[in-house]
């Protein structure tokens, strides 16, 4: 075994461990935002029957008979909730026409069996429609073959607020229904709002934690790295104790007469607690990047640069900013990427206009468990990140990035 | 190597030991019974500490079963995990109606079969006895709970408001309000308060007309309202006067009045009743002990057992007869109920139905709404 083997060995448990807990669910569920089978295998009669549907009015005697027989044998099971749940993702109110139609299926064919009746299509046709109108029309024929594709683009049409149209073609979905683009374009904008924040704040302080000398620096470094180490949602309460109504900045406030009473700021519950709450949660991770980077900068450069006529100003743009360019690059693209991420935080103190997309996610994961939706938004999200690391690097190139 | 075998060794024999020289039968409530244990999860907070001195306490009594009692914030997401998992460690959870439909449907629920059932304490059947509709077939209807509005005098002088209606009318009561950031109970409060008739909010929200009517209606108090997501919150809310007033579930309220010496104000009017109901987390290793646990919780004594910590009312017909008093300060109870006539002069019903088939879309509208 040679030594370069031997050494690739050694990373083996951590390739291991990476691939067990991380990309393996990450490829499982990011499959579940366009492969969808479970409509398909718990009707497969109902799908074949609507192979050849044309999509008007309403399909053959063999698709009512196909679905009426599957629905009864499901509802037996007890499988036919968890697809009249997938179907009603397609069409809102598609869970109880199948739940309650099928409870009545069940009762008719018990009867018809008992008269000796023969339960063909003809049959299945007028005692559906007899149950529940909607069997006559297009709509929950059409949603139950678009719940029972295998592969869909379905998901993602949602994740983009696109929908189908009577015709089957694509649009836009109607102005009050927009949700997910909006909220992936404030994420976008929060983010970098909250990332240019954390630069003006943190560079600063990043050169002059680099340029003191070593005890001040680590006193200054630990004050940088205290929030870091304190749990998330105490810092976040913390913020809403300072900034609410009555909270301690308001009370000052009005105490030195800056504010009336009744003029109480609203800082907390909006886009402003959102934002002073993140970029003081993300401050580190600019700051530190930022100060191996300084700390590498001989300062006889700038010395050298003034001495040779340049103004400070000049000096700083021209010999100083180049060179931390690697840490403002790393610091911003890691505040960056975990600010789009960002979901407790906007939750606890963003109020109404606070939501962002990842909360979302979180509900579809959480709440409503339609993972293939959830799976789209976080594809997306990903798909975005990666972009913007792409452009970074035709931009400034990845191998400039400097931890220092 | 060989000194770590001998001590499995003389572990597992030390193991053995006990069982070899026990010679009780099998089921004989030995030393071992007091073993056994369930896994409860809960609401937390002033609920969860009312259902314990309630009736988890005289379970344990009764059945040398130990409860441990978990947190959580409700949603199906972690039940579903461990069932997929195959790794289920909680076995009774307290769920919504909406969820414990979802999860019936979705198989990660027990059915409950209506034998296991109590009778009441005088014998009446449970299919009367239970108030209609507070049972499924998952979950066992434990409590009703109202989501009311109350307001702060203190914050909120001169005249008091007294009908739903009160809630959005900004220019006889301006000042910010709290609402919960769901659109369950809002968009039925937004049409009540609009003046349609209770029997015709939930075919009215089922058409584009009626949900924009509702949102309209929202959107004339918008700018002025806090979002809660905690249940806990509106009482801090309306105590700290971030909020003159704010909608809350009835018995966090009471709570604060009678525990906390609030002045706060319950305004019956238009508000939306739900229940409360326990379920069982499809295949528990612990069936019998949480079947037991479920039809100890489905006494009529263990609801009263719950109402006399906190307001919400017995979902049995004989348990709201055993009302009484609060245990800790005296209060009587029954005023406080949700389910006192006097309180339900107008008040509506929550359409679990409607809403287990409508909440993903209404909840993507609400959110779309809310970020405009």
């Amino acid at each position: 075994m040679g030594p370069r083997l031997r050494a690739a060995g050694l990373a083996l448990p951590l390739v291991a461990f990476v691939s067990v807990t991380f990309l393996g669910p990450m490829v499982n569920l990011l499959t579940k935002s366009f492969y969808d089978p479970e409509v398909a295998d718990a009707l497969p009669e109902t799908m074949a029957a609507l192979r050849d549907w044309d999509g008007q009015g309403t399909p053959s005697d063999e698709a009512f008979a196909a679905t009426a027989r599957e629905f009864v044998a499901a509802r037996t099971e007890r499988t036919l909730g968890r697809t009249a749940n997938r179907v009603n993702r397609v069409a809102s109110g598609m869970r109880s026409t199948i739940m309650g139609g099928s409870r009545e299926m069940a009762e008719a064919a018990a009867v018809a069996e008992d008269a000796g009746v023969e339960m063909g299509g003809a049959f299945w046709r007028e005692t559906m429609i007899g149950i529940d109108s909607r069997w006559g029309g297009p709509e929950p024929w059409r949603a139950l073959r678009a719940a029972g594709q295998r592969l869909t683009a379905r998901h993602y049409l949602k994740a983009l607020d696109f929908e189908r149209g009577p015709d089957g073609g694509y649009q836009r979905a109607p102005e009050a229904w927009r949700i997910y683009v909006p909220l992936f374009w404030r994420t976008f904008l929060v983010s970098l709002g909250v990332t240019l924040l954390c630069l003006v704040i943190g560079y600063p302080v990043a050169h002059m934690i680099a340029n003191s000398p070593p005890k001040r620096a680590n006193v200054l470094l630990l004050l940088v790295l205290l929030p870091f180490w304190t749990s998330l949602l105490v810092r976040t309460t913390s913020w809403i104790v300072l900034l609410q109504n009555q909270g301690i900045v308001n009370d000052f406030l009005v105490a030195i007469g800056l504010i009336g009473d009744d003029g109480r700021i609203a800082m907390i519950y909006n886009m402003t607690g959102t934002f002073v709450a993140m970029t003081h949660v993300l401050l580190p991770f600019l700051v530190l990047p930022l100060y191996s980077v300084m700390r590498a900068i001989p300062p006889a450069y700038m010395n050298a640069a003034v001495s040779l006529g340049a103004t400070p100003f000049q000096a700083l743009r021209r010999v100083y900013w180049p060179q931390t360019l690697p840490g403002v690059g790393a610091g911003c693209l890691l505040t960056f990427i975990l600010a789009i991420g960002y979901y407790i935080t906007p939750a606890l103190v963003g109020g109404q206009s606070g939501q962002l997309i990842s909360n979302m996610i979180a509900y579809h994961v959480q709440t409503s468990l339609n993972w293939g939706l959830a799976a789209a938004l976080a594809a997306l999200l990903l798909g975005g990140v990666t972009l913007l690391y792409v452009v970074y690097d035709r931009l400034v190139g990845i191998d400039r990035i400097g931890l220092g | 190597m060989v000194r770590a075998a001998a001590a499995s060794v003389a572990a597992l024999l030390a193991g053995c030991a006990p069982q070899a020289g026990d010679g009780t039968a099998p089921g004989s409530p030995g030393p071992g019974a007091s073993e056994e244990s369930i896994t409860v999860v809960s609401y937390g907070g002033s609920y969860a500490r009312a259902c314990v001195l309630g009736y988890h306490e005289s379970f344990t009594e009764e059945t040398g079963i130990r409860v441990d009692l978990e947190d959580f914030n409700g949603g199906l997401a972690q039940i579903r995990a461990q069932v997929e998992a195959g790794a289920v460690h909680w076995d009774v959870v307290d769920l919504g109606v909406a969820d414990t439909i979802t999860g019936c449907d979705e198989g990660v629920l027990e059915l409950i079969e209506p034998e296991l059932l109590p009778p009441g304490p005088n014998g009446e059947p449970p299919a009367d006895d239970f108030l209609p509709e507070t049972n499924t077939e998952c979950g066992v209807g434990t409590l009703l709970y109202s989501t009311i509005y109350a307001y702060n005098p203190e914050t909120l002088p001169g005249p008091a408001p007294a009908t739903l209606a009160d809630f959005f009318d900004l220019e006889r009561f301006p000042g910010r309000r709290g609402m919960q950031r769901k659109p369950e109970a809002n968009l039925e409060f937004a049409l009540m308060a609009n003046g349609v008739p209770k029997e015709r909010i939930y075919e009215l929200l089922g058409t584009e007309e009626g949900l924009d009517r509702a949102f309209r209606k929202l959107d004339t108090i918008k700018d002025d309202v806090v979002w809660w997501e905690a249940g806990a919150q509106p009482p801090q809310l309306l105590a700290d006067g971030e909020v003159i007033m704010s909608t809350a579930w009835n018995g966090r309220i009471f709570n604060a009045q009678v525990l906390e010496d609030q002045p706060f104000v319950i305004v019956w009017d238009g508000q939306v009743m739900d229940r409360g109901q326990l379920v069982v987390v499809a295949g528990t290793p612990h069936l019998e002990g949480a079947l037991r646990f479920m039809r100890h919780a489905a006494r009529s004594e263990s609801m009263a057992g719950v109402g006399k910590y906190i307001a919400y009312s017995p979902a049995r017909r004989s348990g709201q007869a055993l009302i009484d008093r609060h245990a800790e300060t005296g209060t009587e109870m029954w005023p406080h109920m949700p389910t006192n006539p006097a309180n339900m002069k107008n008040f509506l019903m929550s359409d679990w139905e409607w809403w287990a088939d409508h909440r993903d879309e209404m909840q993507e509208r609400f959110a779309a709404w809310l970020a405009r």
